[in-house]
């Protein structure tokens, strides 16, 4: 197994950047830096021209620490190449730079991530909650946030 | 647009210290309970005049917490949230997760449950296509269409009950297999429900393609170039329609895609009508797929040879011992399919467009083996977002008209939109 | 009809008898009102396609003089809240409910609108009858189209038989 390309030209540009990587089930898959993940995107994007975010979402490895990892999902759709980056937050410390400049769609992706996950995306310009209501108190999707518990607007409470 | 200007009647009859009375913009709320809305969404625009400048959308009316629910039953109990995901073609969301399993699994299911598969799926992609076509119309003022179109999803249904005692969510397959082999003369019946669809689609045809209403309100609105439907991460018929020749089975073949003749439709222009006639055209083409599967349906088993995935027949479980063993150790709580730590993504081409599932497996604190017997996340990557978050691209600078046919090519399904 | 009529009274002439029937005023005014509702479809989810379905040509809702959505709650006489309510729309529902005139009616269609269905979760609320009240409850998720029909005619029945408020 041999490095991609992309890892390559990443570490040409950023040593620091890649952690890791692997091939399992076929998915290439970089672990990078999550402070260094604009530079990241930016080679991909001009470099590979992965010109679609497929994905972005958000795991929650409690109790393992980092707890968080951010998934991006990329797709050029000329050459048809995909390739997955992760990268790894502490809760203490969740917030990741929005990919908003490069990717518009990365505006809904990334609210739906601050809704259900609460990681704040630095640089995102309206960062408000689209699944639930405003007034809804906690990120439900984080393993901590029981199933059923119920903040109804109206109604009783369960 | 020009200046409003007060006429000079009402100016005189306006107190003189009182601002020059002028009314330029309007905001318009629409939803979230609307009927042109197909499910709940909310658009409020800023009107100049009809013209609208400016709209925002807001979703999550149906969110029903997929994603934590998953998380929260096995393997196969999490197929039923995934029913619910695109209602209008619930298969491909079944067989998509199915898919994205098994490939954690590393196992492949005979060739005839993956001719099965298909065939369900297309069946599913017909009905879809004919609920968005049907609707839009519909909204046009063409009743008509909507009525045939959905006697030709009532066909379709009718084959899908016949195979799995549901109409709508389904619960076609199981994670290593089917549940069911194809019932007695389904095949046949499915020949038939092919040749009807024909029809349907050709009157349709002579109802739409050719009506100027229908044209005139379709034509150059809501259009959208090929690199803003990229930028925005569009998938599915909407991108093609743009001209953009993407489609998940034929650019990463899964199931017997790839053995079968088939071709992907594009538009040119990137507006309601073509993404119509893409919608159309690929009818079309899955009716082709459907009847190749059903030329060349292989015999043999439908389910993969896997004591530790697949339940036994019910012959087994009821007759000998270690048949009812392996049922109870598949079914028993904190037993069930034991997947590996992993993370894989798996897309299929739903009929929105590429559906993703992102699954990881990971140990909880009660595993001994390092597996897990549900997921520790999925994750779908809903197909029909894209489009609704730029769709205030497609209706920004039209009339306010024009939003009606441009949200309904975009096929907003509820249940996948906001999960 | 003929559930309406009455023996006539024994003096009743004999023409008088094959043009005259009597009935309570009440009964009447169900009779009338149980075929011409008028209806309002609040479809959020998966079982507006069984809906869907109902209303078109193949299960043909028509026939029970059911058929004439009316897409402003103020035309209409009966709701059917057809989906899941999640409790970011259930404020909605509320409203529109409130905004309808009286006499009105509410068909809670299928499981999720009946008791939260398999969604037992943060966001769905449990039940429509936790916030408007409910006359008909159809089973199933979603209930196949003779399922609802069957529960239109139960409606159907529910009014005829109900006071009716006419002053
Ligand atoms: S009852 Fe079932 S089919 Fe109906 S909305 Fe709920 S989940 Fe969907």
């Amino acid at each position: 197994m041999s490095k991609f390309p992309e890892h390559i030209a990443i570490e040409k540009a950023n040593p620091t950047a890649v952690l890791d990587w692997h091939e399992r089930f076929g998915d290439r898959t970089l672990i990078v830096e999550a402070k260094q993940i604009v530079e990241v995107v930016r080679t991909l994007k001009d470099a590979f021209g992965y010109d679609m975010l497929v994905d972005l979402t958000c795991v929650d490895y409690l109790p393992r620490r980092p707890r968080f990892e951010m998934v991006y999902h990329f797709l050029n759709v000329e050459s048809k190449a995909r390739l997955r980056v992760k990268a790894q937050l502490e809760e203490s410390h969740a917030r990741v730079a929005s990919l908003m400049e490069f990717y518009p769609i990365a505006d809904w992706f990334e609210r739906e991530v601050w809704d259900l996950f609460g990681i704040k995306f630095e640089g995102h310009t309206n960062l408000k909650r689209i699944m639930l209501y405003e007034e809804f108190e906690g990120h439900p999707l984080r393993k901590d946030y029981p199933k059923t518990k119920r903040q109804p607007l109206m109604g009783p409470q369960n | 647009m020009p200046e409003l200007e007060t006429l000079p009647e009402v100016k005189a009859a306006l107190p003189p210290d009182e601002p020059e009375f002028q009314q330029k913009e309007m905001l318009l709320n629409i939803g979230p309970a609307h009927p042109a809305m197909h499910g709940i969404i909310r658009i409020q625009t800023k009107l100049e005049g009809e013209l609208v400048v400016e709209s925002d959308v807001e979703i999550g009316y149906l969110h029903r917490a997929f994603e934590k629910s998953c998380e929260e039953s096995t393997w196969n109990q999490a197929i039923i949230y995934t029913d619910r995901l695109n209602y209008v073609s619930a298969p491909i969301n079944n067989i998509g997760y199915c898919l994205a399993v098994e490939k954690l699994l590393g196992i492949e299911l005979p060739p005839r449950g993956q001719y099965i598969r298909t065939l369900l799926c297309e069946i599913a992609r017909i009905s879809d296509h004919l609920t968005c076509v049907g609707a839009s119309a519909m909204e046009l003022g063409g009743f008509t269409v909507f009525l045939y179109m959905i006697k030709g999803r009532e066909y379709l249904w009718e084959l899908i009950e016949e195979y799995c005692g549901a109409r709508v969510t389904t619960m076609t397959s199981r994670v290593g297999g089917m549940p069911y082999d194809l019932p007695e003369g389904w095949l046949d019946k499915c020949t038939w429900v092919v040749k009807e669809i024909r029809e349907i689609l050709n009157e349709c045809d002579i109802l739409l393609t050719n009506n100027r209403i229908f044209v005139e309100r379709m034509e150059n609105i809501g259009v959208m170039s090929a690199e803003r439907a990229i930028a925005w991460g569009w998938t599915g018929p909407c991108l093609r329609g743009s001209g953009v020749a993407y489609d998940v089975r034929k650019d990463f073949p899964y199931l017997v895609y790839d053995q079968l003749d088939w071709e992907v439709p594009i538009g040119r222009r990137g507006d309601n009508l073509d993404r119509y006639l893409v919608r159309m055209e690929e009818m079309e083409q899955s009716c082709r797929i459907i009847e190749q599967c059903v030329a060349k349906i292989p015999g043999g088993p439908v389910n993969c040879d896997n004591k530790k995935v697949v339940l036994p027949d019910k012959k087994d479980t009821y007759g000998n011992i270690e048949g009812l063993m392996n049922h109870f150790k598949l079914i028993m709580y904190g037993h069930g399919i034991r997947v590996p730590e992993g993370e894989v993504y798996f897309p299929v081409e739903g009929g929105n467009g590429e559906l993703g599932y992102y699954i990881v497996s990971h140990p909880d604190e009660h595993s001994k083996d390092g597996c897990n017997d549900r997921a520790w996340r999925v994750r779908c990557r809903p197909p029909c977002l894209p489009m609704v978050a730029g769709l205030h691209e497609m209706i920004n600078n039209y009339m306010i008209a024009d939003i009606v046919p441009t949200f309904g090519s975009v096929n907003m399904i509820g249940g996948e939109l906001d999960r | 009809m003929s559930e309406l009529i009455q023996s006539p009274t024994m003096d009743m002439t004999r023409s008088l008898s094959s043009n005259v029937m009597t009935t309570r005023f009440d009964k009447l005014l169900g009779w009338a009102r149980k075929y011409s509702l008028f209806q309002y479809p609040f479809v959020t989810a998966c079982c507006g396609m069984e809906f869907m379905s109902t209303a078109c040509s193949h299960y043909d809702l028509d026939r029970f003089g059911a058929a004439f959505p009316r897409f402003s709650p103020r035309q209409a006489d009966v709701i059917w809240v057809v989906g899941t309510i999640s409790h970011k729309i259930a404020p909605v529902l509320k409203t529109i409910y409130e905004q309808m005139a009286d006499p009105k009616w509410v068909v809670s269609f299928g499981a999720c609108a009946s008791c939260g269905g398999p969604y037992d979760n943060y966001a769905t609320v449990q039940g429509i009858d936790t916030i408007i009240p409910v006359d008909v409850y159809i089973a199933g998720c979603p209930p196949r189209p003779e399922a609802v029909l069957d529960g239109l005619l139960k409606l159907q029945e529910l009014i005829q038989n109900q006071k009716h408020e006419w002053k």
